[in-house]
């Protein structure tokens, strides 16, 4: 891209590829200098159409295409789906699943906000930290790969409960790693909060005040660091948090060091949380039995992911087939602020502010949209294939005879 | 004449310190590592780096200067080759030496800077420029306190030459307790002329890619990359030469000596590596003026008192 000449200003490009960012996303900013005049957010490259390769598959089928909505916080998705299914079907899920539930989404919330430690790190330069927490994130993955048998994706969750037993051994793991972590977590929460350099590049940057976190919708820590408590575990409890206490975190600062001190706090409660769960585990049956065909109606289902509220509309039509559902992950919720968190700042603080929120970049992606010289338009299903067919006509390849295959509805 | 091109080109020349830059850097990498509880690359890795890059396709881009961007990084490391020819490895033995060669040195030193400088401005790329003016801006921040740390012993010793320098306080070594304070900000400053975390702005890998030498490729990258590796040698062998002159005579000896003083301030700049986060330009500027330049100031003010006295 070409320095655009006059005022002083130059236009740099951070993405589609870029270093600092995990997933592609594109942040075209304006510098003056080395402050930011005008930032300007294009999203929408991770595009995968999960939504409507749902529908088209049946309850257990979807089940673990919407795990894969998201590689870190996978459980809470499933989570959400599986509440609003049960709804509609009007289960309820025995206590002992609805513990361990809780167990696996407090150890994912514990691996999400241990990796977005990391990241924050390296973000500012500071790969020691990146590192440590790192180290200490591969524990909570080595646990959670005994209970799931796997590190992410876990698929516990099931349509009536969950899939796994904790056994004995396990919670013996558990116990351990919570017991490690929670000498780990203090040393990374002093050291947010003493140490020069890294309070330096994070106090004060990334300004989200009370006001703008609630006029742009923000969630999640974002929204917490701003002093707000939203925290769909308390508001709307959900599994077995109904049953188990869950202190709220929040924090007055407003930047991007107080959603670095949300974050830790809130692992040290996961690890009050899990300690709990495991403490006053129920005994019992895992699962109750959940029809194939789920009663037609609608629901909204939310959980509190690590990055925020998390939300499921879901329509069903009385078939085994999903009719519509609809997911807002939280980082589409945070991405409204990012300009205004943006501009203002030095060139330096911009990553550890895109990565300040814990962008999740294909969560939030869901629709396609084309940026042509003049008009914006969206594509549906029929038009995006029509475009393709379009796409490759142009290069000498016609396509249009392929079928697509039919939508299979079984009554 | 044929020594005096041994002792320029292999030893304590030219070749020795590309062997011992591979060699600081793997230390370097390799305290690194352990200091974040990794294990650290082998000891070969820096050498098998730099083969590799020297093998690779060299791209030039179309609209940058073809012949400053390849010209430059030769410049670069032939000033830092230069510049340690004056710098004693073995006692009483550099390969050459005269009145005021300390001077030239730190002239010599500017001009990796400058090349770098220069390369980022001649590739045309929004990083690269951003990463040039980040480099210029630095230069202007630790190069004061730099140049004072480095001047304040030579008034005491009353010498412009590095080996004076070492002579004088190797008979004197209790006038080196005096140059504590110019000693850490020497090493401070010197992180920042190495561009290393955490004053390592122009080439913040999360901002700006690799800043000056985002479109630097294949040889050129290697030249480049060997010259800041001898830079590390330079500037780590000419603090321990200025600030921890302990001589013994025994050419031997000296030189295990050499080796023991540059890998001790190796590892304090990879300590200081790995203890911070990379500092933004306006508190980098801050910390260079406030407090580094003011304590170089005090040195110099008391270096020039005790000199008086005696």
């Amino acid at each position: 891209m070409k320095p655009k000449k006059g005022n002083n200003r130059i236009v740099i490009p951070i993405g589609p590829q870029h270093p600092s960012l995990k997933e592609p996303g594109c942040f075209r900013i304006t510098l003056e200098g080395e402050k930011v005049v005008h930032a300007e957010i294009d999203i929408g490259y991770n595009h995968r159409g999960l939504e409507k390769a749902c529908e088209s598959r049946n309850y257990i089928q979807t089940l673990y295409l919407i795990e894969r909505v998201c590689g870190i916080c996978s459980h809470t998705h499933s989570t959400a789906f599986c509440q609003g299914i049960e709804e509609l079907a009007g289960l309820s899920i025995p206590p002992r699943a609805a513990y361990i539930r809780v167990i696996v989404s407090e150890l994912e919330r514990l691996h999400s906000h241990l990796l977005w430690l990391g990241v924050a790190g390296h973000e500012i330069g500071f790969d020691t930290l990146f590192m440590y927490s790192w180290r200490d994130r591969e524990k909570v993955l080595d646990v959670l790969a005994e209970v799931c048998g796997n590190r992410v994706n876990y698929g516990i969750n099931t349509i009536g409960g969950v899939r796994r037993d904790l056994d004995e051994s396990m919670q013996q793991n558990i116990a351990k790693v919570i017991a490690f972590l929670e000498d780990q977590l203090k040393y990374y929460l002093d050291l947010a909060l003493t140490d020069p350099t890294l309070s330096a590049r994070l106090a004060g940057i990334g300004k989200l005040s009370r006001e703008d976190a609630l006029k742009y919708g923000a969630v999640g820590p974002v929204a917490r660091a701003a002093g707000i408590m939203e925290d769909i575990r308390i508001i709307e409890p959900y599994a077995a948090y109904i049953e188990v206490p869950v202190k709220p975190v929040t924090d007055t600062r407003a930047d991007v060091l107080g959603r670095t001190v949300v974050r830790i706090q809130e692992m040290l409660e996961s690890l009050e949380i899990i300690g709990y769960c495991l403490k006053n585990l129920p005994g019992g049956e895992l699962t109750v039995k959940a029809p194939r065909r789920i009663p037609a109606g609608e629901v909204i289902s939310r959980t509190e992911a690590p990055r925020g509220e998390n939300i499921h509309f879901i329509r069903a039509n009385g078939t085994d087939i999903l009719d519509r559902v609809r997911v807002r992950a939280p980082t589409e919720a945070n991405w409204h602020g990012m300009k205004h968190m943006l501009e203002g700042e030095y060139l330096a603080d911009v990553p550890i502010t895109i990565a300040a929120i814990d962008p999740c970049y294909s969560c939030a992606d869901r629709a396609i949209v084309i940026n042509s010289e003049r008009k914006t338009e969206m594509m549906d299903w029929q038009g995006l294939r029509e475009y393709s067919i379009d796409w490759y006509k142009k290069r000498g390849l016609d396509l249009s005879a392929v079928k697509m295959p039919e939508r299979k509805i079984y009554i | 004449m044929l020594s005096a091109l041994t002792k320029i080109l292999v030893f304590p020349g030219f070749l020795f310190m590309s062997a011992y830059g591979l060699f600081l850097e793997y230390l370097d990498r390799k305290v690194y590592a352990r200091l974040q509880h990794r294990s650290g690359p082998p000891w070969y890795q820096p050498l098998a780096d730099f083969l590799k890059l020297l093998g690779k396709e060299t791209i030039i881009p179309a609209n940058a200067n073809q012949r400053m961007f390849r010209i430059l990084p030769v410049i670069s490391l032939s000033a830092v080759a230069t510049a340690f020819i004056y710098v004693p490895v073995l006692a009483k033995a550099p390969s050459a030496s005269f009145e005021g060669d300390l001077i030239i040195v730190l002239y010599l030193l500017t001009i990796p800077t400058v090349s770098l400088f220069l390369a980022g401005w001649y590739s045309r790329s929004v990083y690269a420029t951003i990463g040039s003016v980040r480099t210029l801006t630095q230069m202007f921040a630790y190069e004061v306190p730099l140049f004072m740390a480095l001047l304040a012993p030579a008034l005491i010793a009353q010498t412009w030459s590095v080996t004076g320098m070492a002579e004088f306080y190797s008979q004197n070594p209790l006038y080196h307790l005096l140059n504590i304070p110019a000693f850490f900000v020497a090493l401070i400053s010197g992180q920042g002329k190495l561009e290393r975390a955490p004053f390592d702005l122009p080439e913040a890998e999360t901002e700006i890619v690799a800043g000056p030498l985002v479109e630097y490729s294949g040889k050129l990258l290697a030249i480049f990359k060997m010259s800041a590796v001898c830079e590390l040698v330079l500037i780590a062998s000419l603090i321990s030469a200025v600030f921890l002159p302990l001589m013994t005579g025994n050419p031997l000896l000296d030189f295990l000596l050499y080796l023991i003083k540059t890998m001790a301030v190796l590892l304090f700049l990879a300590l200081l590596r790995s203890a911070m986060a990379r500092l933004r330009m306006d508190q980098m500027i801050k910390f260079c003026w406030r407090i580094l330049t003011p304590i170089a100031v005090v040195q110099i003010i008391i270096n020039l008192v005790i000199r008086g006295v005696l």
